[in-house]
């Protein structure tokens, strides 16, 4: 069976997964209306620049849309009893996988596009040389997380599951210098901030709106990179491992 | 003699300690409708599962189109399609859309997708329900569409997983029907039943499962032969009297109809004669029958179905 027709197979499961979990108000409503809520909250009574707010707005609605259903995704088909279905079709568990992260990322890309115009009203200069590598880089990375994160345990609960995940989430939105810049943290929660993937979107997304770093764009660039490759692949096999408990 | 399409040698699965399916072995050849016939709990989704590739056997060797399981699953699927146990379309897509996803994951062309299925759809009396959600669908309809997606991309082979289960009556006889065409159209058939009628209208062979083991293999008729020991008298007298230590072997009472299981039907039918002059009774019916799959299948298995 050839790549490229595994590939195109994987595309019609971003349209199934578009058409059932996207479109659904409260997906919808979670994933956008979510970051803004937090956004205001953020915002109140502190005197911030723009470009401050603009990465952080942008990090959030980035991370909340991308990871918004990936997670849910398996349990629920699991549960409703077509994951049998499908994987019994001329297509691999990795090609299943690979589209349900495609679904992921490109409807963190399309809402995430929207909520960049805000640079316009907010009147920034944004790089989109660096911008926009950072923003898809990033996307694909939430993206492959919540591959992972339906991997483990394979339940066919997706409140569980969407327990879970919305713990780790919240747990990385505090540690990754959104709210507090990084060189402003001691060094123990720099560590810490060090493990997540959001921390070096920030950290990339102030080299687009000229300002500073912490890390270099080189190094924000790679981690990216890694966590993707990392997220994808260990959520890839580990399915494939627990993919017998599924069935009951 | 005929091709092999499915050869399964010495298959077990264990679940944890819990031995489902313990050494079985049986091949099916081109163009048959091989029954997989056995109470609930036996093994027989088990055994579907790892045919189509999606549990691995604990130990054992699957042969699909002459292919190895293990090295050659994506390709042995691209020509065969199943039925699971529960009929699961996408609820929340309508017919049409369920059917144009299945298409896509075959690597259909757009306009064969939508050849076929409105083909399909009409034949399964679903076309006027194409566009609607299959949230609203009964079982029957489901199952319908269920059937419609795995002939959709024409499979040499199709996996049906206790196809008429719980199904209404017309469902139940237009899914048959179809997989009676289908047999005629030189497909191969694997069927998992515990319906000991369904396994006798359509299978041309049928193997007998029970604690995952493989107790028979043959046709329904040979397997009938294992019982045909055990004739069945079946009569009636009027004014309706029996008693039933005149005649040897199992005697059952239903209504005004007696039925006596047993192998010597001559010495059997004489003695019901003269019990029947003695005490001066009309005979109206008497009938010799051959025992019936399920009175097999009961022999064999040694305990009620359901
Ligand atoms: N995923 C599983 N984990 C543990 N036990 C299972 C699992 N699936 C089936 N079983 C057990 O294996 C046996 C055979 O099940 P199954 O193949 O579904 O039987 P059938 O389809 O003939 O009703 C049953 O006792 C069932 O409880
Ligand atoms: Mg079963």
């Amino acid at each position: 069976m050839s790549k490229l027709s595994q590939f195109s197979r994987s595309l019609a499961i971003v349209k199934k997964d578009m058409l059932i979990f996207y479109l659904k108000g409260p997906v919808v409503i979670m994933g956008l209306l979510f970051p803004f809520f937090l956004f205001g909250a953020f915002l109140i009574g502190r005197d911030l620049s723009h470009e401050y707010l603009f990465v952080a707005l942008i990090a959030m609605t980035a991370f909340f849309t991308s990871t918004a259903v990936g997670p849910t995704i398996i349990p629920w088909e699991a549960r409703s009893k077509t994951f049998e279905r499908l994987i019994s079709s001329p297509v691999s568990i990795t090609t299943v996988l690979f589209g349900d992260m495609q679904a992921s990322f490109y409807f963190g890309i399309i809402i995430t596009s929207f909520i960049s115009l805000t640079a316009i009203f907010l009147g920034i200069g944004v790089n989109l040389l660096i911008f926009i590598p950072v923003v898809l880089l990033s996307i694909l990375t939430f993206s492959a997380m919540t591959i992972l994160m339906s991997s483990y345990p394979p339940t066919d609960v997706p409140a569980d599951v969407m327990m879970l995940s919305s713990l780790v989430k919240f747990t990385l939105l505090f540690i990754s210098g959104i709210f507090v810049p990084l060189e402003k943290l001691p060094w123990y929660a720099r560590a810490v901030s060090a493990i997540s993937p959001l921390t070096y979107m920030v950290d990339a997304l102030r080299y687009s709106v000229s300002m500073r770093g912490y890390f270099p764009l080189w190094l924000d660039l790679i981690a990216l990179l890694l966590f993707s490759l990392i997220f994808f692949f260990s959520g890839v096999f580990i399915h494939k491992r627990v993919l017998e408990k599924r069935f009951t | 003699m005929s091709v092999e399409i499915i050869k399964a040698e010495h298959l077990k699965k264990y679940y944890g300690n819990f031995l489902a399916v313990n050494d079985i072995s049986f091949s099916v050849h081109k163009g048959e409708i091989f029954g997989f016939l056995g109470p609930n709990g036996a093994g027989k989704t088990t055994t579907i599962r790892m045919l189509t590739g999606i549990l691995n056997p604990s130990s054992g060797r699957i042969e699909v189109f002459g292919m190895d399981m293990k090295k050659h699953k994506i390709d042995i699927r691209e020509r065969t399609d199943i039925v699971p146990e529960m009929a699961n379309p996408y609820i929340d897509l309508s017919a049409m859309r369920n059917l144009r996803l299945m298409g896509r994951l075959y690597g259909m062309k757009g306009r064969e997708i939508e050849k076929r299925s409105i083909e399909l759809l009409k034949l399964f009396n679903l076309y006027e329900k194409k566009d609607t959600k299959v949230r609203g669908f009964s079982k029957g309809m489901k199952q319908r569409l269920s059937l419609a997606m795995a002939m959709l991309p024409d499979p040499e082979l199709l996996f049906l997983d206790e196809p008429t289960s719980g199904l209404d009556v017309m469902s139940a006889r237009l899914i048959k029907r179809i997989i009676r065409e289908e047999q005629k159209k030189g497909k191969t058939i694997f069927m998992n039943t515990h319906n000991m009628q369904d396994a006798n209208e359509l299978c041309n062979r049928v193997a007998i499962i029970n604690h995952g083991k493989l107790i028979a293999i043959d046709t329904p008729e040979k397997i009938k032969e294992i019982g045909a020991k055990s004739n069945v008298i079946e009569f009636s007298l009027s004014p309706f009297k029996f008693e039933g230590g005149i005649v040897e072997g199992r005697v059952e009472i239903l209504g005004d109809k007696v039925k006596v299981y047993t192998g010597e039907v001559d010495e059997t039918i004489k003695k019901i004669v003269n019990y029947a002059e003695r005490e001066n009774l009309k005979i109206i019916s008497l009938n010799v029958e051959k025992p019936s799959l399920e009175d097999v299948f009961m022999a064999l298995v040694g305990e009620k179905n359901e």
